[in-house]
């Protein structure tokens, strides 16, 4: 194996999103002064590339498609182990959709050149849409696996990997080229070391905008972007009081089936 | 003037908390009930770069220096300040022994402590006090090709996690007649005695060792005979008190974020008590002795990142960061009004720690007596 693409979103930290505003006319999210850490999920595809590169050697590459004031969380990434980053940055790819967003980060893994796998988490905390990876893999024409819960690789170029589907799992064997998306049961994302911390600064961040990776303006943006997004409401968490009376043993049983339905017990 | 962290410290601050949050915090109901340091996690953190952070890289350490050292145990305690302890005094021995040893003693001791594969232990305190080092009863004497210890050190942190410990013992009378030992535990006659079971720490080992006619190699001794003294001194104040106040500040951290959380969740009179001024003027000094601290701790290890004389700046970082730590825990407590003494909650474990970060590592009136020799010096007439 010669080289692992791994892409990553940088997410508002779910600790500041209670000052998450949204945009009233793109209904996208207001990201200033919010600070961004790695998608939680996208850590596990990172550390499944470093186990790819740990037995067979090979170049980790970091794509990320994020504004320029990222670059710190692509730093992080670099310190977990990863070989080089490639942002791609342009203010033309604000408001992309899934499909855009997909088609963006397809002509960045064309760039960056030949590869055996693109590893993705299977979604992000903040879309939760699930869509892209498979979106990229439509992109580049090659077979996408979604939910691995586990990747084992007996030889290079031979993947047995378990899919976690509803009811159960699915085993499957595969070859390379290939687009796998993650689920935090895939495996535990190695600790940050001090050793790769000070490696990591000596690592290329390339940043790559539209005018390098040339795609159509139409296609990409909001202009590029089918879908738009109606509206987006964040949750509120409240606790609710409810009381009840009657006679102890009719309130001990209402309090039973409550508690009950709520799924606690 | 820069007050401004680099993006390597905050990596290295976040990184620590991912570890200390995820790895250490199932460990430490364990370590409260049993008292004993989870020495398993010696190795992870030696993969991670903290057990070896100010070892040189030449001798299997990462050389960050002590700002780094101090973001790192800071983070380490406010999740468990007993791992933080443990930490900070195997810090202590690997200053000691890079500072004073040989090459062949930072050859054959510094790696193993950089790995995690010991902890190190610095032995100055005996049963009759830490303070009065000169006064101290433990002996040695040359005998052939061998040095003969003996007398007790006690209150002494990894004495039972260690394989080797630096040993403060007397050669001679007065100031210039200690010297600084390093003895393996196998060497015969060196024993370790009884545990100590603390108030607070509690995960973090404490104890004896004891030495009975003990038999070490001439070339054991560490620095100069009759150099002790200094090696106790600079090892105490340079990492012991930034490390102690580096565990303080942990210490404080975590009561700001315990006491904050809790008065915002707390409703009382249909409204969370944060709202009540008391409450708000108690968090708005917790959060001001924080600042406080944190630029005291920074400061000093910087100054030692820079080779500058700190022996005031870590003086004052410890004995103020430790008091306030004090201050502040039973604030937090206080806060939490009787939950506060209830075991579930941690805010009654931060105050049974912070309580023993005060005589810990140099007690915070010798502290005291070193800054008032500071502040009188500009007036001392000749």
């Amino acid at each position: 194996m010669k080289r692992v693409i791994v892409c990553m979103k940088p997410v508002p930290d779910p600790k500041a999103w209670d000052r998450l505003k949204t945009d009233p006319v793109s209904k996208t999210l207001i990201r200033e002064g919010i600070p961004s850490v790695v998608n939680p999920l996208d850590k596990h595809a990172v550390e499944a590339a470093l186990e790819v590169k740990d037995f067979f050697g090979a170049e980790v590459v970091l794509l990320s498609m994020a504004p320029l004031d990222t670059r710190p969380v692509l730093r992080e990434v670099l310190a977990m182990g990863v070989d080089r980053a490639v942002l791609l940055s342009d203010k033309a790819f604000a408001g992309s959709d899934t499909l855009a967003t997909a088609r963006i980060l397809a002509q960045g893994i064309r760039n960056i050149g030949e590869f055996e796998l693109v590893l993705c988490g299977n979604f992000t905390l903040d879309g939760s849409t699930a869509q892209v990876p498979s979106q990229v893999a439509e992109f580049l024409d090659i077979p996408n696996v979604m939910h691995v819960c586990d990747m084992k690789i007996p030889k290079a170029g031979h993947l047995l990997l378990t899919q976690k589907i509803e009811q159960g799992f699915v085993k499957l064997e595969a070859e390379p080229p290939l687009l796998l998306s993650f689920t935090k049961e895939a495996n535990k994302p190695r600790y940050i070391s001090f050793m790769e911390i000070l490696a990591a600064e000596k690592r290329e961040i390339q940043i790559w905008d539209n005018a390098f990776l040339n795609i159509d303006k139409t296609l990409i943006g909001l202009e590029g972007s089918p879908t738009q997004m109606a509206d987006l409401l964040l949750q509120t968490k409240q606790r609710k009081a409810v009381k009840l009376t009657g006679k102890p043993e009719e309130i001990a049983r209402e309090l039973a089936d409550k508690i009950h339905q709520l799924g606690i017990i | 003037m820069d007050f401004l962290m680099s993006e390597r410290e905050e990596l290295l601050r976040k990184s620590v908390r991912e570890f200390a949050e995820s790895e250490i915090t199932p460990k430490i109901e364990a370590m409260e009930k049993t008292g004993e340091f989870p020495v398993e996690l010696m190795k992870p953190m030696a993969k991670m770069g903290i057990t070896g952070i100010i070892a040189p890289p030449e001798f299997g350490g990462v050389g960050l220096g002590y700002l780094a050292r101090t973001i790192a145990l800071e983070e380490l305690s406010r999740v468990c300040a007993a791992i933080s302890m443990g930490v900070q005094v195997h810090h202590m021995a690997i200053f000691a022994l890079n500072d004073f040893g040989t090459d062949a003693q930072k050859q054959r001791y510094i790696p193993p402590l950089a790995k995690g594969e010991t902890m190190g232990v610095v032995a100055v305190t005996e049963p009759s006090g830490g303070s009065d080092v000169v006064g101290m009863q433990a002996t040695a004497e040359a005998k052939g090709d061998k040095w003969i210890l003996n007398g007790r050190k006690c209150f002494i942190t990894n004495s039972h996690t260690s394989d080797f410990w630096v040993v403060i013992a007397k050669t001679a009378e007065g100031a210039k007649g200690l010297s600084a030992f390093i003895v393996e535990k196998n060497h015969p006659g060196a024993k370790t005695g009884r545990v100590e079971h603390k108030v607070g720490l509690r995960g973090s080992n404490t104890g004896e060792l004891v030495f009975d006619n003990c038999e070490i190699p001439k070339e054991n001794i560490l620095g100069q005979e009759g150099g002790g003294l200094a090696v106790a001194l600079k090892t105490v104040s340079e990492a012991g008190r930034t490390g102690m106040a580096a565990t303080a500040l942990g210490i404080i951290g975590a009561c700001l974020e315990e006491a904050a959380k809790f008065a915002s969740e707390r409703m009382l009179y249909g409204k969370p008590i944060s709202s009540l001024q008391a409450i708000g003027f108690y968090l708005a000094e917790i959060f001001t002795e924080l600042d406080i601290c944190r630029l005291l701790c920074y400061r000093a290890s910087w100054m030692k990142d820079q080779n500058m004389r700190s022996d005031t700046e870590n003086a004052m970082a410890k004995s103020y960061t430790c008091d306030a730590a004090v201050r502040c825990a039973r604030k937090a407590v206080e806060i939490h009004g009787s939950y506060g003494i209830l075991q579930e909650y941690k805010v009654q474990r931060l105050l049974r720690d912070a309580v023993v970060t005060v005589p810990a590592g140099g007690t915070g009136q010798i502290g005291k007596v070193v800054l008032a020799r500071a502040a009188l010096a500009p007036y001392k007439k000749k």
